[in-house]
């Protein structure tokens, strides 16, 4: 493979500063255009601690991360997060209607320039199985699901390059985490290119959504492909 | 001067009746007995004990009294509006003692300079009440505004990350937090300010018209105090704010939530 890597950890650690317990042993990991990889593990193994590592929501107390093999500067960190996404597990939705939050993400400096389309967000509605009069819902009145449903939406609109789903179905009913799903599965459609990292706790969903299986224990990554 | 001087007696009458917050405490099982007695001794004691000093550094006017005596009350200031509030950080207290420090002083120098217009400035008679009037309001201010932004960003650490998970910055992300903590911190004032005069007649006011003072006179000094207050409590706020929220957001746009502890 001659492909530039997405992103590139190395020797990555974290530590909880106040109790002095290593939560990330030292983790080399590499995300190719394409790569479908999902984490999987025991509650408090380190699996978000990893990918909100990867996120740059926490700083790692060593090491390094890559993107386009380069090192991130202060200045692009939210232009990174633009393009590799994030999507926590609660969703956090604002006041105000479905489509209040959908345009939410263009009132920010980052991305400004570009615009709310109306199109792309009515597609996206449809692979999950919503109607276009969705968006005129109140966000206060969505169930866990919508509420998912809203905030990877948001984050898809935006066509990031990778995504990083931090068990995003793990408080879903089995319909809205098909919805998810389906959402992801027409994203990876879209491009070729394009890749993601999935923690999950549900072994049959990881099998299901991904095709590069890694295991996380004790801080520990493991399974991860010899290059 | 004209006026009725209080004697010891005159003193004990007014502070038996501190007598019906006791009895009301016993009556409605408040468990306050203890309380209203420590809070009432301290009052007697801590006004007694600044009665005496504040007539010690009236005979002795010199800078070099009156500043250091200045600085203690700053700093006293600063750390009790420190010690409010559930959740704290390391920094806290040196952030509410420089934010307290920084708009009170500016504020005073601004009324003792440009508009009372003293000489010499540090003449105790204006100096140390002018300032002391705006170091309460200001530590209101101030430990309002950092206890409501560390509630807001503890509350709203799921849609702080998610603002910074889709690309906005730190400042992005703190906005709603701060713009509630700095109202928090406003409001108190903003209240005052509208009724004075209606429902409340300040102390400072009051005072003078008790020692003789026309009443015109008096709500000049007030409008002057109050404007006083209201610009140094706002500037306190704004200022401790700012410095919570530098301490709990990095330039590398990361919401440093672990810095926030449970006192």
């Amino acid at each position: 493979m001659t492909d530039t890597p997405l992103i590139e950890a190395r020797a990555l650690t974290r530590m909880d500063e106040r109790r002095q317990v290593p939560l990330l042993q030292p983790t080399d990991f590499t995300l190719q255009p394409g790569d479908r990889v999902s984490i999987t593990g025991a509650s408090g193994s380190g699996k978000s601690v990893f990918l909100r590592a990867l996120a740059l929501l926490d700083a790692p107390t060593s090491g390094q991360i890559l993107w386009n093999n380069q090192p991130i500067g202060n200045a692009q960190i939210p232009h990174y997060r633009c393009h590799i996404s994030y999507l926590s597990q609660r969703p956090a939705l604002l006041e105000g209607s479905v489509e209040d939050n959908l345009r939410f993400p263009f009132s920010l400096k980052t991305s400004r320039k570009r615009r709310f389309d109306l199109v792309t967000v009515t597609t996206l509605l449809g692979h999950a199985g919503k109607a276009p009069d969705f968006l005129a819902k109140r966000a206060a009145d969505l169930s866990g699901g919508e509420s998912q449903v809203v905030s990877l939406i948001r984050t898809l609109q935006l066509n990031p390059e990778v995504l990083l789903l931090d068990e995003p179905t793990a408080a879903l009913d089995p319909t809205s985490s098909r919805e998810v799903e389906a959402l992801i599965d027409a994203w990876f459609a879209g491009d070729p290119s394009r890749a993601c990292i999935w923690v999950s706790h549900d072994l049959d969903q990881a099998r299901r959504m991904s095709d590069i299986h890694l295991q996380m224990s004790a801080g520990v990554l493991s399974g991860v492909p010899q290059p | 001067m004209n006026y009725q001087n209080l004697t010891a007696l005159d003193m004990g009458i007014a502070a038996s009746l501190i007598l019906i917050n006791g009895a009301l405490s016993l009556l409605l099982r408040l468990g306050l007995g203890r309380q209203l007695l420590w809070a009432a001794v301290r009052t007697v004691v801590q006004l007694l004990a600044i009665g005496y000093l504040l007539g010690w550094v009236f005979e002795f006017a010199y800078w070099y009294v009156v500043l250091p005596l200045m600085c203690a009350m700053t700093l006293i200031a600063g750390l009790s509006a420190a010690g409010r509030g559930r959740r704290t950080y390391r920094g806290q207290r040196a952030d509410s003692i420089l934010s307290v420090w920084g708009s009170s002083w500016l504020v005073t120098a601004v009324g003792l300079f440009a508009v009372i217009r003293i000489h010499p400035w540090y003449e105790p008679q204006y100096a140390i009440p002018i300032l002391g009037m705006i170091l309460g309001n200001t530590l209101t201010g101030v430990s309002l505004g950092i206890e409501r932004m560390t509630q807001e960003l503890t509350s709203g650490r799921n849609t702080i990350e998610m603002i910074l998970a889709l690309g906005g910055s730190r400042w992005e992300a703190a906005q709603e937090a701060i713009r509630q903590a700095v109202r928090a911190g406003m409001i108190p004032t903003l209240n005052q300010m509208t009724v004075v005069g209606i429902v409340s007649l300040p102390g400072m006011m009051t005072g003078q018209v008790l020692a003789g003072e026309s009443p015109e006179d008096a709500v000049r000094y007030q409008i002057v105090i109050m404007f006083l207050i209201a610009a140094s409590s706002a500037l306190g706020t704004v200022g401790a704010v700012l410095l919570t929220y530098r301490r709990l957001f990095s330039s590398s746009h990361r919401f440093l939530r672990d810095r926030l502890v449970e006192r």
